[in-house]
């Protein structure tokens, strides 16, 4: 991270175990805010647990880890995921429509979504409004996907989590969400971190980047490190010689 | 009827020994423990509720009481194994239920307070309390194991524990009480119930059996409902800790 960026999520010496499995081996370092961070690395690395600690659905089995200078302990678990949203790659949708799983987050405040917002978020992420009374289970993996990202915003997070969101789906879609995720991060300031496979779309968006491999951060700086990285490790994964 | 005449309904035992001897079925050995275990269960209960009725003493009433729920929480909890605490969660279930239909029964003079009535009204609430309970605790479970992402999306958008498993719990409350309710549509019409068949083989008036039977029926649909609300809202919270994380079920020992 360049050192004139804010940090927004710090990682200091951070472990996390699980089922007698140590997943995540002493982790430093930060998220710089209102940037794009892209985290790559082979399967296992621990990508996605590093996310469901940012976002309170786990916690590190010791370290320090910080939102915006706070220990993640100190906040209130529900106001720290309404500010830490998360999308993951299965997008799962509950039973009804579009319209019950965008207000999601909102009837779970005993609220409703005002039918204007709900329209404006659908084409914030590229879907049509006439999508709003569709089944949600009927959708394409790509329209899930955007659902599943706009849906998450209702909560205008500070900070959004995009686990592998292109990953199963075609190149229309992969470069339609490519451009969502700019647009959120210019539009609302909005702090991403994405976990992803496809190291040309890391390099295209990402502004900074973690390398990660077997539970531990190998790299971390500009995403042009992964032009030409130090690291033996990472020279293989870049090659694709690491899966 | 004597021990004589009782002999010689064990030639209903043998009828499926023979045809499972035959087609191969391999079911004589689990047949015959069955048989062995209701005859000496069964007549110790005998001897029992006879040595209680004949005593006419309310702390053998109780004793007989926890024995039954003690038997109903040990066979029970192997269901809810992956649950934590889950044996003080049906013990409780089943005192609660006892306390509340005896408590009505027993307040309101509906029956008398003696160990006649009291004895195997506890029997059949606890016995249906217990079968409830399995059914929960087979269809929560289930429910829990299959719908983690669905749990996990609610929690991470800012839901509740209770809000992220309500779909799930309600999911198994329903399907573990449409059973009572539904053998309760179509009772008289398909099958005579055991108790009030019982009590017309016996001699008494049909009317009057019919009336028990009633009775024996709302309280087993109060049972039903009570056991899997209560067995539900004692068990969700242990699937979450005080961070609102969802744990893992435990791995089942049993």
């Amino acid at each position: 991270m360049n050192t004139i960026e804010k940090p927004i999520v710090e990682f200091m010496n951070v472990n996390y175990s699980a089922d007698g499995l140590h997943i995540l081996k002493d982790i430093s370092g930060s998220f710089p805010e209102g940037k794009i961070t892209t985290l790559v690395g082979p399967s296992g690395a621990g990508k996605s647990t590093l996310f469901r600690l940012c976002n309170g659905l786990s916690s590190p089995s010791s370290g320090e880890l910080q939102l915006k200078g706070k220990s993640i302990h100190e906040y209130d678990p529900i106001s720290l995921r309404k500010n830490v949203g998360v999308a993951l790659q299965s997008a799962t949708m509950i039973k009804g429509t579009v319209l019950d799983n965008l207000e999601l987050p909102l009837t779970l405040q005993g609220q409703k979504i005002a039918l204007t917002k709900a329209e404006e978020l659908l084409q914030d992420v590229g879907l049509d409004e006439s999508f709003l009374y569709r089944n949600a289970q009927d959708l394409s993996g790509g329209q899930r996907q955007k659902l599943s990202i706009a849906r998450t915003l209702v909560n205008k997070p500070k900070i959004l989590l995009l686990d592998e969101v292109t990953s199963s789906l075609d190149r229309v879609s992969q470069h339609d969400i490519e451009e969502l995720i700019v647009k959120i991060n210019k539009k609302y300031a909005t702090t991403i971190i994405w976990i992803t496979h496809n190291l040309d779309q890391a390099l295209k968006i990402g502004h900074y980047t973690w390398v990660m491999m077997e539970g531990e951060v190998i790299e971390t700086g500009e995403v042009s490190i992964l032009h030409h990285p130090k690291n033996e490790r990472v020279q293989q994964f870049v090659k694709g010689e690491l899966e | 009827m004597n021990f004589l005449t009782l002999s010689l309904t064990l030639i209903f035992v043998l009828i499926p020994l023979i045809l499972s001897k035959t087609l191969k079925l391999g079911l004589e050995k689990d047949s015959l423990i069955a048989t062995v275990r209701s005859i000496i269960q069964l007549l110790a209960v005998g001897y029992i509720l006879q040595y209680v009725f004949n005593a006419e003493h309310f702390l053998f009433i109780v004793l007989m009481v926890l024995l039954m729920i003690g038997a109903a929480t040990q066979n029970a909890r192997k269901k809810g194994a992956s649950i934590k605490g889950i044996t003080w969660k049906l013990f409780v279930t089943f005192v609660i239920i006892e306390i509340l239909t005896q408590g009505i029964l027993l307040g309101l003079q509906i029956v008398p307070p003696t160990p006649q009535y009291i004895i195997p009204i506890s029997g059949m609430v606890i016995g249906n309390s217990m079968v409830l309970g399995i059914l929960f605790l087979n269809r929560f479970i289930a429910e829990v194991e299959n719908q983690q992402d669905e749990t996990e999306l609610i929690l991470s958008l800012g839901g509740t524990p209770k809000q992220a498993i309500h779909r799930q719990l309600i999911a198994a409350i329903k399907a573990s009480t449409i059973p009572t309710i539904e053998s309760q549509k179509t009772i008289g019409l398909v099958q005579l119930p055991g108790m009030m068949s019982g009590q017309i083989i016996a001699g008494a008036d049909p009317v009057q059996a019919v009336q028990f039977q009633l009775l024996i029926l709302f309280l087993l649909l109060t049972t039903a409902v009570v056991t899997s609300i209560m067995l539900g809202y004692l068990s969700y919270p242990t699937l979450f800790n005080q961070r609102m994380q969802f744990m893992k079920l435990k791995q089942e020992t049993e």
